[in-house]
């Protein structure tokens, strides 16, 4: 391989500009490219290893996959791609790609002797960037640079394309803004951006890694900006292309837009009214698609708790309900089985109970308000630890969870991953390979069960874990900057990459969302997001989420904004589109990608956490649905709308896992947040200065 | 023998396994990757290809001997070991692997033992076959030759 070759056909540019801050020396790309092989096959995996380091790539080879994701994690930046096989004895391929597309946000390449169609279809869904067939040949493997430089080159796009950003600032920038991103979020968020992010990012500032996610920092004349074009357009009317057109910002992509609106019709939902939040909360629960198909009912259920507890207004709950029925039979598929409902149910009550108390839960480094929804990878076990406070949920969840569990776990996991000594970390890490799989798969192939998990692991105690990791996920979230980053990035070890990157970047999202909000504050809309919640499911969703959540956060999180912890899933905010996309998609199941959606909906259980890492779009998203699940239950809710633009596209289908996670993160934020949830929206708890800028 | 017969020997040695399907383009493949720097890679591979099938073999066989068969463990053995002989370009080898499958998919206890045979027989046939084939290419350098590529 010729270096030279190599650089030239990449774009150049691009690599140079991918590569920027200290990267591998552009110039002899691809060679030197760092790939990982797994593959319990020795005679496979030395050949491959030889015919790597023919292309001249730095080769590290294992055959477990456990021994894989260790190595990924130790060494976050230390590889450029993986390639893995699809059948292994301790881990399915799938399974790893998930973790780590949620987790490091790398490119995966699937490969297996088996060719069937089903198969490779499998890999798409997960998110694998290429699927060989075996016997592998040297030519197949000479190109697959490719998938690193696209990567890259989304990521750089958008950051360039944010314009208020600069290439070496940017990843400075955001990171500073925003008081979530903490250095403890850096380190998530850079993972799970890498995945989605291809906007946003406040994980992406870690410029050690090679891959440079642009980011787009939303600074506050660049909010203005955006505020006063939707402002002109209308609220209601406000599109991502127009308000783009409006704007007239170089560089700034419709995806920017679109995840920066998301974040801001929350913050609008929320300024509109606690109480409509509430409702939008409970329908975000049930958006979700597929999985919120029974969600939908017990957003009902939710909403009445919430309207019972004064956080939902009964109308709101009226119209969670519908939204969230609604908004179910997009998915129906949803495997939300009436203990799903009740989950969401006991996610309202721990609202109250985490009015008070969530802040105590909050500071009390037990997340549990905020993830709850988030599956982290804490096993069922320690999800119901997790969610001890969320006790009433516990039957439910735990039911339900047993998916969910395992998605939460995974998210959790993720997130503890992500958090650099988070919580979630802890028992993250140990479920993680378990509980990817199991939630990795369910969600993809339920859909729903993604998101449903995401859910109960919130609600249920039971899962306690589940919570716990998704309460330190929200804990995270509730530093609203600093924890989104890691939870974006870290800690949404959930199996599926895509889960996990989700979530991350919800935490950053929360964050992000949290300045929008803040940002915004004076632009209390007159229109009544809620209002809009129902016609416009998948919109309103997302606003409606993200208000939820950002009450929840205030509540939840004494420290900033209660949803911080959801929010800081996504420190970036580039992640919550894979989040998001599951979020919303079980809202706006129908609104977006429709079929993408709806996966990602489970996935957003799941991916709750991938969705944070979604970069950018993703991440938007993923904060809306984390907020929503923050507040309500509808953690899919506010995802939704995200999605629709491309990152939840590619948030969905890229993660499958991820979405998944993140709705179970989402989920559980929801869960955790019902109880601060209070409909408080009071930006004061979010500091505008967190506005990513 | 001089190295120039020595090396036509071979060369015709390894066409007519290609031909007869024993080894496939794959094994060239593998062959041109070693001529790359590292003499000693193809035999290790195949070494480690060796070792490996027989353990699985084993497997197979141990699993097929249980009271009450697990077909789908069968069947992972069998999927195992179809990637790494089509990764060794072992194609006769291969094929007999996804007959196998497809016995273990019909959860066939006859056809399964009969596949089994069959298996072993192509395993241990490209066994001894790529075993000649590196004492031929070892004679080619004992006497001072190199050895040919294959076209």
């Amino acid at each position: 391989m010729n270096p030279s070759n190599g650089k030239g056909s990449m774009s150049t540019a691009s690599s140079s500009a991918a590569w920027k801050a200290g990267d591998v020396v552009p110039d002899q790309f691809p060679a030197g490219l760092r790939v990982l092989v797994v593959d319990d096959d020795p005679t496979c995996l030395v050949i491959l290893e030889k015919m790597l380091r023919a292309c001249l790539y730095e080769v590290t080879k294992c055959n477990r996959a456990e021994i894989a994701l260790s190595l990924l994690r130790e060494n976050k930046n230390g590889f450029d791609i993986v390639i893995s096989d699809v059948h292994m004895p301790d881990m399915d391929g799938f399974k790893l790609l998930e973790h780590i597309g949620l987790e490091m946000d790398l490119p995966v390449i699937m490969m297996s002797a088996d060719d069937g169609k089903n198969v490779v279809m499998k890999g798409v869904t997960h998110g694998a960037c290429d699927y060989l067939i075996k016997p592998v040949r040297i030519e197949a493997l000479r190109n697959i640079w490719q998938h690193v430089v696209r990567k890259r080159k989304n990521e750089w796009r958008e950051l360039e394309q944010s314009g208020s950003v600069e290439e070496g600032d940017r990843q400075q920038k955001p990171c500073d803004d925003l008081d979530y991103s903490s250095s403890a979020n850096e380190g998530n968020w850079k993972s799970s951006k890498k995945r989605k992010d291809e906007e946003e990012e406040t994980e992406e500032r870690d410029d050690s890694s090679t891959l440079k996610k642009p980011r787009v920092v939303w600074s506050v004349e660049l909010h203005q900006q955006f505020v006063a074009a939707v402002n002109q357009l209308g609220i209601d009317k406000a599109v991502p292309k127009k308000i783009l057109e409006l704007m007239n910002v170089p560089g700034l992509t419709r995806e920017n837009v679109a995840s920066h609106l998301q974040k801001y019709r929350l913050y609008l939902r929320r300024l509109s009214g606690v109480s409509q939040h509430h409702s939008s909360l409970n329908n975000s629960f049930m958006s979700p698609e597929a999985t919120f198909g029974p969600m939908s009912s017990l957003n009902g259920l939710d909403l009445q708790t919430l309207a019972v507890t004064g956080q939902l207004p009964a109308q709101s709950l009226a119209n969670l309900q519908a939204a969230g029925l609604g908004r179910s039979a997009a998915k129906s598929g949803i495997p939300m089985p009436l203990i799903d409902q009740r989950n969401l149910f006991s996610f309202e009550n721990p609202k109250s109970r985490f009015g008070e108390g969530q802040q105590q839960h909050l500071s009390s480094s037990k997340p549990m308000n905020l993830l709850h929804g988030i599956p982290t990878t804490m096993e069922p076990k320690q999800l119901a630890s997790l969610h001890q406070s969320a006790q009433s949920l516990g039957n439910m969840n735990v039911q339900v969870n047993s998916h969910g569990a395992q998605s939460s776990s995974l998210l959790m996991q993720m997130a503890k991953t992500q958090s650099r000594g988070n919580i979630l970390n802890e028992s993250a890490g140990s479920h993680l390979p378990t509980l990817p799989s199991s939630i990795g798969q369910p969600i993809i192939s339920n859909g729903i069960a993604g998101g449903v998990i995401g859910r109960n692991e919130i609600g249920d105690n039971g899962r306690g874990t589940g919570y716990n990791q998704v309460a330190q996920t929200s804990s995270m979230l509730s530093f609203p900057m600093n924890h989104t980053t890691e939870l974006a990035g870290n800690n949404f070890p959930i199996g599926s990459t895509p889960g996990i990157s989700n979530v991350t970047s919800k935490g950053a999202f929360h964050e992000e969302v949290n300045s929008e909000i803040k940002s915004s504050a004076g632009f209390v809309p007159s229109y009544d997001i809620f209002n809009d919640l129902h016609p416009q499911k998948s919109q309103d969703w997302e606003l409606q989420n993200v208000g939820l959540h950002f009450n929840a956060s205030q509540n939840a999180n004494p420290v900033q904004g209660n949803f911080n912890a959801s929010q800081n899933a996504n420190p970036v905010q580039g992640n919550l589109d894979v989040s998001s996309s599951v979020l919303v998609h079980q809202g706006y199941s129908s609104r977006q990608q429709g079929s993408g959606q709806n996966r990602n909906i489970s996935a957003m259980g799941r991916t709750m956490f991938s969705g944070l890492e979604a970069t950018g779009q993703g991440n938007e998203q993923i904060m809306d649905q984390l907020l929503n699940n923050l507040i309500v239950d509808t953690p899919v809710r506010v995802k939704y709308e995200r999605f629709s633009d491309t990152s939840s596209q590619n948030a969905l289908f890229a993660d499958p896992f991820g979405q998944e996670d993140l709705m179970s993160a989402l989920l559980k934020q929801q869960q955790g947040n019902t109880g601060p949830a209070e409909p408080d929206f009071d930006f004061d708890g979010y500091s505008i200065d967190n506005i990513p800028v | 023998m001089e190295v120039g017969q020595l090396q036509r020997r071979l060369v015709d040695y390894t066409k007519s396994l290609l031909t007869e399907g024993i080894l496939d383009d794959q094994f060239t493949q593998l062959q041109k990757l070693q001529d790359e720097g590292n003499p000693g890679f193809l035999v290790e591979v195949v070494s480690l290809f060796f070792e490996d099938s027989e353990k699985l073999l084993n497997d197979i066989t141990r699993a097929l001997d249980q009271q009450s068969v697990d077909f789908k463990m069968v069947d992972a053995h069998v999927h195992q070991l179809k990637g790494s002989s089509s990764s060794m370009g072992a194609q006769k080898l291969k094929n007999a692997c996804v007959t196998f499958r497809s016995f273990c998919d019909e959860q066939s206890m006859e056809g399964c033992l009969k596949s089994l045979q069959l298996v072993k027989q192509e395993y241990y046939d490209v066994k001894n076959k790529v075993e000649t084939l590196f004492k031929m290419e070892k004679q080619i350098v004992a006497a001072g030759g190199s050895v040919p590529k294959t076209e």
